[in-house]
């Protein structure tokens, strides 16, 4: 699978809800899977279906007029648990980009080790977005991670965002850490020589 | 510039630093369980790499396990086999486990400070949140997730920005009723559920350092809960007291030299930190949660906020909330029944939880429509209630005592509460859904839960000491 991250439009799905913990993005009765696949399914599952497994028409993800790789949300989005299944669920429902104005560290982190990329915003800037995309349902975004900015297409507003640069290279080469890691074999192994306890 | 206890040990546990990259963080202990590291192990297989350190690595069955019955086969098909695989993921790659029927056997993060493995000065790490617990030993642990996992598993290091210092202080002493729940608790629910991200929290001052080690590890439990990546408090006499003679402790010229270089670990006086917070013991009550978030708690007699008194940002997200709970806005939670009761987890199933509340309860009897779940953190634990005879406290109360696991902190075993019901729980989420399905959750200390297993309501427990 390619993982490097070309720049990227595409039409947003908004959920425009704050403090989107861990537990709505994947409920923990589904982290009983032994492999990374098919938690796009179960994303945001007790939102999106009834208790019989009917789906719930009210939510955007049941609402076939929203679509794209961009998920859109309020703000802190995936606090709570360091359950990295929120990021594949995310990943295996087709997302490549999350966009908030606030991210919780560990969702981040997972995310980016997902090749996920979270867009952080200003409040105002994510307010646009919603209004594109109410104006709009097939509004679009263009995320364009060499330059670190964000734009919506109708209207050609603007921002940039942070990504530190060494997650950036990460993405836009697929790089995973677990590479650079064993690169520094030797190096560990010095440190570990020159401890007397394990602490 | 003095440095912080956080700086002491980061800095000693960096192998390398390069510009423009996160530091390479050396861990020295790495906890695992049966959730978040099947897809780890599968990652080293795709690669052909071993584990790197397997001395360092513990294992445990936690999460999925029933509490009822362990001796037989787990009845549910996916938790079995989750657990299954972790028995032989760790067999293959040779990592010491304490599966179910293993007296240390235990949520993780009861069993490494009562095992010893646990030590001041340490960085450790595992794929759980709430690893945030073992900082109440002054050691730098947080949780992670399962690429971090697989990385840690690969090289025992990781990488790490390092995040900003603040220190919370918590000058003067707790009333009677009032535990180390309560502090945390408060805490939130004053800097919000987002209030400390992006940082590392170390605890201090007199009401602090007054607290028992179990007591510390409840509060630095909790640290997650308001977004920091993890908490922490500088080691004392209480630390090594307790550390002392357990299973793993160092021994003997070992243990001297160890004490000699752990009472170096504190933040000097002249450190700088990115923020200071600082609360009063006295102004705390017994703390109780209303709402989805821990961030959403008041103390007991308070009432839940009126929507006039919130931004109009804030509303939609409150009201969801409140119409998930099935409550009003401005009113009060005391005298509200509770159907289930669930005194376990890791913040708040140790030894002296039990015993704190098996005090309490003693001669006393639960109300009758309200079912109590007393889940021990540990196989140790559980055999030392029973040693204490606190196993007949709680038969003659009417609650249940059970067997050790993560239980009705996050119902992935049978252990749910039903739809609709209200449940006062001693551990650390009340989000929706997360002790089942349309369960609600008031959060609240093993004294407040207690008070409220035997009235039947949310209760003030001052008023019955
Ligand atoms: S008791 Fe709850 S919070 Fe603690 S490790 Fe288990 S599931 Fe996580």
């Amino acid at each position: 699978m390619d993982k490097t991250f070309k720049t990227l439009v595409s039409s947003i799905v908004p959920v425009p809800i704050e403090n989107i913990d861990t537990d709505q993005i994947i409920p923990a009765r589904f982290l009983k899977a032994t492999t990374r696949d098919g938690f796009g399914e179960n994303l945001f599952r007790d939102w999106r279906y009834n208790e019989d497994g009917s789906p719930k028409q009210d939510f955007v993800l049941n609402n076939p007029i929203y679509s794209g790789e961009v998920l859109v949300a309020g703000k802190n989005f995936g606090c709570g648990s360091s359950r990295e299944h929120a990021a594949w669920a995310i990943g295996d429902a087709g997302f490549k980009v999350v966009v908030s104005s606030f991210f919780a560290d560990i969702f981040k982190n997972n995310a980016l080790n997902n090749f996920i990329l979270p867009v952080q915003v200003s409040e105002s800037f994510l307010h646009k977005i919603f209004a594109a995309v109410e104006k709009d349902p097939k509004a679009t975004v263009e995320v364009n991670l060499a330059d670190q900015k964000i734009t919506i297409s109708s209207t050609g507003e603007q921002e940039g965002f942070d990504i530190n640069a060494y997650k950036k290279t990460c993405l836009l080469n697929g790089y995973d850490d677990i590479d650079y890691l064993l690169s520094l074999r030797s190096d560990i192994e010095k440190y570990e020589a020159s401890r007397p306890f394990n602490f | 510039m003095g440095k912080t206890l956080f700086d002491k040990i980061w800095e000693s546990h960096v192998v390398t630093s390069q510009p423009g990259h996160p530091d390479v963080v050396y861990i020295n202990t790495h906890f695992i369980h049966e959730v978040t590291s099947p897809q780890a192990f599968d990652g080293l297989r795709k690669r052909g790499i071993p584990v790197f350190r397997t001395d360092k690595t513990r294992a445990t069955a936690d999460h999925n396990v029933p509490t009822l019955d362990q001796h037989l086969p787990i009845k549910e098909a996916l938790s079995r086999k989750q657990v299954e695989m972790l028995t032989q993921n760790t067999a293959e790659f040779g990592v010491e486990l304490y599966g179910l029927g293993h007296p240390y056997q235990g949520i993780v993060h009861v069993i490494g400070p009562e095992l010893g493995i646990t030590l001041p000065g340490m960085t450790i790490v595992c794929g759980d949140s709430h690893t945030s617990t073992h900082g109440a030993f002054g050691a730098i642990a947080f949780g992670i997730g399962t690429s971090e996992v697989e990385q840690v598993l690969a090289t025992q290091c990781i990488l790490q920005y390092k995040p900003k210092r603040m220190k919370i202080d918590i000058n003067g002493q707790l009333k009677p009723g009032v535990v180390s729940k309560d502090i945390i608790l408060y805490i939130i629910a004053k800097i919000s559920a987002s209030g400390a991200t992006g940082y590392f929290v170390e605890y201090a001052g007199e009401a602090i350092r007054s607290l028992s080690m179990e007591a510390r590890m409840t509060i630095c439990n909790m640290s997650i809960e308001m977004g920091a990546r993890g908490g922490m408090i500088a080691p004392d006499d209480v630390t090594f007291d307790y550390i002392k003679g357990r299973e793993f402790a160092p021994q003997g010229a070992d243990w001297d030299k160890a004490v000699a270089y752990w009472k170096t670990l504190y933040s000097d006086a002249d450190a700088n930190f990115d923020t200071v917070l600082t609360f009063d013991a006295n102004d705390i009550e017994p703390q109780i949660t209303y709402g989805t978030n821990p961030g959403m708690g008041m103390g007991v007699t308070e009432s839940i906020p009126a929507l006039e008194s919130l931004e109009d940002s804030e509303k939609p997200s409150f009201s969801k909330s409140l119409a998930y709970m099935d409550l009003q806005p401005g009113s009060q939670l005391l005298g509200k029944k509770v159907d289930y009761v669930f005194i376990g987890s890791c913040t708040n199933s140790r030894i002296e939880d039990l015993r704190q509340v098996a005090a309490f309860v003693q001669g006393k009897k639960k109300a009758d429509d309200v079912i109590v779940w007393i889940v021990p953190g540990s196989k140790q634990v559980e055999a030392q209630a029973i040693e204490e005879g606190i196993d007949k406290v709680f038969e003659a109360a009417g609650f249940q005592l059970r067997q050790p696991g993560c239980s009705a902190c996050l119902g992935m075993n049978e252990d749910k509460i039903p739809a609709g019901k209200y449940c006062i729980s001693t551990s650390n989420r009340n989000f929706e859904g997360r002790q089942g399905p349309n369960a609600r959750t008031f959060l609240a200390s093993p004294l407040t839960a207690a008070a409220a297993a035997i009235t039947g309501r949310v209760a003030d427990v001052r008023e019955m000491l």
